[in-house]
Formats: structure tokens, C-alpha cells, sequence
């Protein structure tokens, strides 16, 4: 027997006010829906991917990004493209959450299908892929459900490079070298010791030799990284992303580093 | 009293396969005064007669800017016409801020025609009783499309819409292969002389009843020229007794800004 | 015509007493009045061609297209009102970019002639709306290869090796059955469907006209693409020598 006149003729809700503790104007009542409290947004990225560098030289822009997907601590996919065309002017370099990679990428499959059946010689170029990009973080960061990714765009159109940076919180910002995650902090400063002021001059081997540097130190330093990595260029001549490549790395120094080589302790 | 029994509606075919009620919108377009657009291979104009309902009052609107980059003409019903700039200018806002791109201008054209198509299938609306002359500047250079209450729209060298605007396409076909290279000086003149083909016996154009709209060039934002501005496009007009006509005159005599 | 007059042919929700519907027929005749538009399933493509029944001189040749692409490897060409073909193209769009979101997997040409039959069918049952005053030629190369339909102002779609649609389709359709479609190249088939266009354009009663080719194939990539305008012109000018070598004989 329910002793609280209050809670005579209405549905008792154990899951809501087991001990009848709310005031009567207050008492929460059944929610509209039902599944409502069961939704839950991106709180925390589950499977990443670490850093995406790129920077422009002479002819275009030139990005990288390594093939590892983690999960947690754990190397879970390590045969993972990072670097995405979209349409023919543009790469999207990604880090972050994959499954949101692969979702952003879906998104602008369908965008860039929709351009191309108006067939009217106004195809989307790197700018306005970033303008996009740009919106749809911001949207979701503002509605509490962001995706969690922050991406690099670069690309080459009507004789212009464009690069920018945008991640899950809508932020942006353009410039001559860009890094993201663990890249930002190790990599950045190397690209821009290496690039800055020769933005105009470097050809795209050497490009490829500062990125080469500069996965290599990513590798060593960053625990999320793997060494195997592809580079995309674009230029006028359109998009090429390699193979995958690997770098030379050196490890003999670490065989007295606790926890590496073998103990003798 | 109907013409037939196939035009009370526009759900309707007639046994011909015909739409009556959209080609009576149609004429709604034709009762409207008449608007000429041309372009060149850099510039695009748009003309448009005003009418006046009087000594006292002010005369129509025959221009609507959309975006720095397009402009437009309208024949037909006004009420309707700002109805649909009203959509065009929020594509073209839309553009700019998804995009940051101005909205390419066939585009614009089509999202009207499409919405206009919709009034021609369903019951309980009628067609657009307005048809539009597009100018626009975009990546690809200045366009002319012509928007019509059917659904359709088309793009044209040079066109004109509105009461007898079919004496200003026999000018406009019988000149328009000297268009392309012409600078916008000429290309007023063109249209000047086209859009005076569609006056009565007895009236010309003033720097009342004529309405110019110019986009020159690349960057450049779309103006519309009323008033006293005109006088220097009017005063080098070729008088039209002259059989020897239109010829553009030439250009260098022209100041926009000087009214003298 | 019988039916007119008889009040059984005002809306296409009204059978006649013997079981017609006069609206989708009278649909049928726009389409029948307009200019022709035909398709080619060959060997290793598809090929499509309208015959563009140019109104007026001013109009910007080229610009004004005919043939629309729904998605990468399907294109669409119709014949009747132009207005109408935007707007089912639109829904041809919506339906293969829904088919992706769902499958991430380019649609299959069946899929999408499916759901369009079913949306144009859709048209033909109330009298709050007219049916489509069009025919439309799908053709795709997806997974199982070339692959074509005809959507009609009913609803009903068929598959088809070779499709005419418009004015000049009997004669059209004539030629067509003359070819070996499933040994054509793609290549050939423009060729054949530039011959045809001009075979079947009447030019003493209609202005002039514009050919549009578009082609799906190995040579494109399986992308659905206007052909290139050497090709274009190289197909016109045989189009043009056989037109002569016809009279001739």
C-alpha cells in the first residue's frame, strides 16, 4: 500500500522517484520518449588516428598522414587511408574519431556527386570544400555532437593553392604549414624552420624529404603513430597519394631505455 | 465561358498534351511591360520600360537587384516577382555562407524554374504569372537566361519578354552576332534601341519610363541606372526616323556620372 | 478523338467506361510532340541522344542541356516537357543518393527505374496532380555492366537494347532493330545514335536543331559524359554525309 495520497491515481515510477522525494509540482513524469535518455553523442573519440601534416610548395600542396588507426593504446587497424580526394581539386587529410572520417567522407561523396550532375563547369574547389567542412563542425559542435576530428583541406585550382586547418569545434585557420594533433607540437615547428619564407621555391622532392623528416620524428615521439605513411600532392596537374612508405629509423640508441630492450634488471 | 474545357486547371492535359493554364500564365507575362537583356563577352545590360498609372504616381518597379553578382528584369505579375527575387536572394545568401562562392548564376535560374514547374503539376495553385531576365556575372563569365512561368529557363545571347516584346527580338536577332565584342556603351545603345521597338506610335523612352541594369566585368556589382543618369546613354540614341539606325555610337563620349 | 468532350478525360483519377485513363494518354502526347530522344545499350557502354529543337537563334548553343546526369554512372535523356525532366531528374538524384546512404554502393540502374516508376505511378492515381508529360531514357553501366530503361508518363518502365522516345520513335525505332546493339563499341554506337537523330529530324516542319550525345563506358571511365566535341563533330559530319548519300541512291 502506497501511503502518499500525492501519488494516488497516477502511475508509480520506481525509475524515476523510488522514494517519492520531489515535490508534487516538480515530480518528474514519464519522459515523451522513451529512448530519449538511452542517446548518447560523441563524448570521447574511440577509434583515432594521430597527426596529418601538409604544407605548400612551389607547385601545390603537399600532405601526409600514417595508416595507423588506434584503438585506445592499441594499434587496431594499421592499413587505414587517411588521406581523402574529394572531387579533383582537393584532400582532406583526417585525425580524430575514423568512424566520423568515414562519415565526413560520405558526406562529401554525396556533396561532390551533387556538383558534378549540375555539369556546369562550377565544380567545388579546395575553398569552398573548406568553407563547407567548416560549417557542418561548427553545426554539430553547437548542437553538443560534435565530430571529432580535426582535418587539414588542401588543394590547387585556377592556378591558387589553398590550405586550412578545421577541427570539431569549428575552429579554422589558414596557413602555410599546418599540422594536427601530436603533429602541432612536434611537427610543426620543423615544418616551419623548413618551409616558411620558401614557400615560392621548393620543389616537390624536397617537400617530400621534409615530410619524410618530419614522420620520422612523429614516429619516434608519438606513441599513436606508425611508420608507415602515404603523401598526397596536388597541384595543376590534379591529386596523387602514394603507396605507402616507410621511414628510415634507428633504434639501437633504446636498448638501454627501461621498458624497451632487454632488462638485465 | 471557356475557351475550352481543358483550361480551368493546371492538373488538366488537353488531348493535345497541352498545359493551358500554364500558357496562360504565360500571357500574363506578355500583359507586363517589356524588359531586353543582352550581353557581350564581358558586360551584360538589362532593360525594362516603366509604366506609370499616372500624373501622380511614381512609376513600377522593373529591376531587382539579387547579389552584387546578378540582377534581374520582370514581366508579368510584381507581387510574384518579389516573391521569387525574394528566394533568389536567399540562394544566393545560402552560397556565400556554405560555400563562401557567389552562387553560380544558372543555378539560381534553375532552383526558380523548378519551383516554378512544381505550380504547373499540382491542384489548387496556379502557375507564376511573371517571367524574369537574368543577368549575372560568374567563374565563367556574363550570362542572360531567360525564366518563364512554364518551369523553364534558357540561356540567351539576347532576349526580350513583355507587350510586344517580339519587335524588340527582331531587332535583337537581327543584331546579336555584333554583340560579343561589344563594350557597354554599345551594349546600351543595342539595347535602347531594342527596347524602343516595343513602344506604342507615339511614346519614347525618358529618363522616366527606362530602367538600365549593368554588370561590368568581373568584381564589378550589379547598378542600376534610373533618373537623371540616363540622359547621356538617351541622348546618344539614334533617332529613329533614321533608316540608317543603330549603329552604336561611340563610346568615348559617355559619362555615367555627367548628366550633361 | 472520341474521348473528348465526354468529361471522363479531366483528371487522372477518372477511368472512361472502358477502362482508360485519358490523362496519362493525353501525358503521352506531349511527349509525342516533342523532339526525340534515344538511347543505346551496346557491348561495353551506353550511348544517349536528343535531337534539342532549338526555339529561337539567341539561345547560347550548348548551354542548354538536355541530357542530365542522376549520379556518376547514370544519365538520364527525356523527351516532352523540359520543366518536368528537371524535376524527376531531382527525384532521380534523391533516390540514388538515398540508395548510397543507405548501401554505400553506387546504385544500381534497377534500383533507381524502380523507385522512379513508383513515384511517376503516383501521378497517375489523383486528381490533385497531372502525370508527367515525359518519357525518360535511364542508362547506367553498374555492377552487372550496361544497363537501360524507359520510364513512362504511366509509371511502367521496361529494359531496352535500343529506346526511342518523341516525335520521330517509330522511325527511330526502325533503325535501331537494323543494328547489332550487343557488338557495337560504344564508340560506334555514338555514331549510329548521331546518324539517327539526323535521320529522324524532320526539317521541313521542324526548326532547327542541336545534337546532344552523352556516353557512358570504358572510355569515360563508367562516368555518364557529355561525348567530346571532336568526337561530336566527327559523328555530325557522317551523320550529315550519309543524310546525302541517302538522297543520292
Amino acid at each position: 500500500m502506497d501511503h502518499f495520497p500525492t501519488n494516488w491515481g497516477r502511475p508509480r515510477s520506481e525509475a524515476v522517484d523510488l522514494y517519492n522525494t520531489y515535490p508534487l509540482h516538480n515530480r518528474p513524469g514519464p519522459k515523451a520518449d522513451a529512448f530519449t535518455e538511452g542517446v548518447q553523442r560523441t563524448q570521447a573519440p574511440i577509434v583515432t588516428g594521430t597527426s596529418v601534416l601538409a604544407f605548400r610548395f612551389k607547385d601545390g600542396i603537399i600532405m601526409a598522414a600514417d595508416n595507423l588507426a588506434s584503438y585506445g593504446s592499441l594499434a587496431r587497424f594499421k592499413d587505414v587511408q587517411r588521406l581523402i580526394p574529394v572531387g579533383a581539386y582537393t584532400v582532406i587529410g583526417g585525425g580524430g574519431d575514423m568512424s566520423d572520417l568515414q562519415h565526413i567522407n560520405h558526406l562529401l561523396e554525396g556533396l561532390i556527386i551533387e556538383e558534378l550532375c549540375e555539369e556546369d563547369g562550377h565544380a567545388l574547389g579546395p575553398a569552398e570544400i573548406y568553407e563547407y567542412l567548416s560549417q557542418v563542425l561548427y553545426a554539430r559542435r553547437s548542437k553538443m555532437d560534435p565530430l571529432w576530428n580535426s582535418l587539414l583541406v588542401g588543394g590547387f585550382k585556377d592556378g591558387k593553392s589553398f590550405l586550412g586547418y578545421v577541427d570539431l569545434l569549428g575552429t579554422t585557420y589558414t596557413a602555410s604549414t599546418l599540422a594536427t594533433g601530436y603533429g602541432s607540437m612536434i611537427a610543426q615547428p620543423l615544418l616551419r624552420k623548413y618551409v616558411e619564407g620558401r614557400e615560392e621555391t621548393l620543389t616537390e622532392d624536397e617537400g617530400k624529404k621534409i615530410i619524410e623528416e618530419c614522420m620520422k620524428v612523429l614516429f619516434y615521439r608519438d606513441a599513436r603513430s606508425i611508420n608507415k605513411y602515404q603523401i598526397a600532392t596536388i597541384t595543376e596537374k590534379g591529386i596523387s597519394i602514394s603507396e605507402s612508405l616507410s621511414a628510415h629509423t634507428e633504434w639501437s640508441f633504446a636498448e638501454k631505455i627501461r621498458g624497451y630492450g632487454a632488462q638485465t634488471q | 465561358m471557356f475557351r475550352n474545357t481543358y483550361d480551368s486547371d493546371n492538373t488538366v492535359f488537353s488531348p493535345q498534351g497541352r498545359l493551358h493554364q500554364v500558357e496562360y500564365a504565360l500571357e500574363a507575362v506578355k500583359q507586363g511591360s517589356a524588359a531586353v537583356g543582352l550581353r557581350s563577352k564581358t558586360h551584360a545590360v538589362l532593360l525594362a520600360l516603366k509604366r506609370s498609372t499616372g500624373e501622380l504616381a511614381s512609376y513600377q518597379q522593373k529591376m531587382f537587384r539579387i547579389d552584387d553578382h546578378v540582377g534581374i528584369a520582370i514581366a508579368g505579375l510584381t507581387s510574384d516577382a518579389r516573391v521569387l527575387s525574394n528566394f533568389m536572394r536567399q540562394q544566393a545568401m545560402a552560397s556565400r555562407m556554405l560555400y563562401n562562392r557567389p552562387v553560380p548564376v544558372n543555378r539560381l535560374v534553375s532552383a526558380i524554374a523548378d519551383k516554378a514547374q512544381v505550380n504547373t503539376q499540382e491542384y489548387g495553385r496556379r502557375p507564376y504569372g511573371v517571367g524574369f531576365l537574368v543577368i549575372g556575372q560568374d567563374a565563367l563569365g556574363p550570362h542572360l537566361y531567360e525564366f518563364s512561368p512554364s518551369g523553364t529557363s534558357y540561356e540567351y545571347y539576347a532576349m526580350s519578354i513583355g507587350a510586344r516584346s517580339q519587335s524588340a527580338k527582331t531587332y535583337l536577332e537581327k543584331h546579336f552576332a555584333s554583340f560579343a565584342d561589344c563594350t557597354l556603351e554599345e551594349l546600351v545603345q543595342h539595347g535602347l534601341h531594342a527596347l524602343r521597338e516595343t513602344l506604342q506610335q507615339d511614346k519614347e523612352l525618358t529618363i522616366n519610363n527606362t530602367s538600365v541594369g549593368i554588370l561590368s566585368g568581373p568584381g564589378s556589382s550589379f547598378k542600376i541606372v534610373e533618373g537623371p543618369e540616363l540622359q547621356p546613354f538617351l541622348s546618344l540614341m539614334v533617332p529613329k526616323a533614321d533608316p540608317a539606325a543603330p549603329a552604336a555610337a561611340p563610346a568615348e563620349d559617355v559619362q555615367m556620372e555627367d548628366a550633361s | 478523338m472520341t474521348s473528348i468532350g465526354t468529361g471522363y478525360d479531366l483528371s487522372a483519377s477518372t477511368y472512361s467506361p472502358d477502362g482508360r485513363i485519358f490523362q496519362v494518354e493525353y501525358a503521352n502526347k506531349a511527349v509525342e510532340n516533342s523532339g526525340t530522344a534515344i538511347g543505346l545499350r551496346v557491348k561495353d557502354g551506353i550511348v544517349l541522344a536528343v535531337e534539342k529543337l532549338v526555339h529561337s537563334k539567341l539561345l547560347v548553343p550548348e548551354a542548354n542541356r538536355r541530357i542530365q546526369t542522376i549520379d556518376r554512372h547514370v544519365g538520364m535523356a527525356t523527351s516532352g516537357l523540359a520543366a518536368d525532366a528537371r524535376h524527376l531528374a531531382s527525384r532521380a538524384r534523391d533516390e540514388a543518393q538515398s540508395y548510397r546512404d543507405t548501401y554505400q554502393f553506387p546504385p544500381p540502374l534497377k534500383a533507381i527505374a524502380d523507385r522512379l516508376g513508383l513515384y511517376v505511378q503516383a501521378y497517375t492515381l489523383y486528381s490533385s496532380v497531372r502525370p508527367f508529360g515525359i518519357s525518360s531514357i535511364l542508362g547506367a553501366v553498374d555492377k552487372d555492366g550496361p544497363i537501360m530503361f524507359v520510364v513512362e508518363p504511366s509509371g511502367v518502365f521496361y529494359g531496352y537494347h535500343g529506346a526511342a522516345v518523341g516525335k520521330g520513335s517509330q522511325l527511330a525505332k526502325t533503325e535501331l532493330e537494323k543494328l547489332k546493339l550487343a557488338e557495337l563499341s560504344t564508340r560506334q554506337a555514338v555514331f549510329e545514335a548521331a546518324r539517327i537523330i539526323y535521320l529522324v529530324h524532320d526539317d521541313a516542319k521542324d526548326k532547327d536543331f542541336e545534337l546532344e550525345i552523352t556516353w557512358i563506358g570504358d572510355e569515360t571511365n563508367g562516368q555518364h559524359q557529355i561525348v567530346p566535341k571532336d568526337l561530336l563533330a566527327e559523328a555530325e559530319q557522317k551523320a550529315k554525309d550519309a543524310m546525302e548519300e541517302g538522297f543520292d541512291s
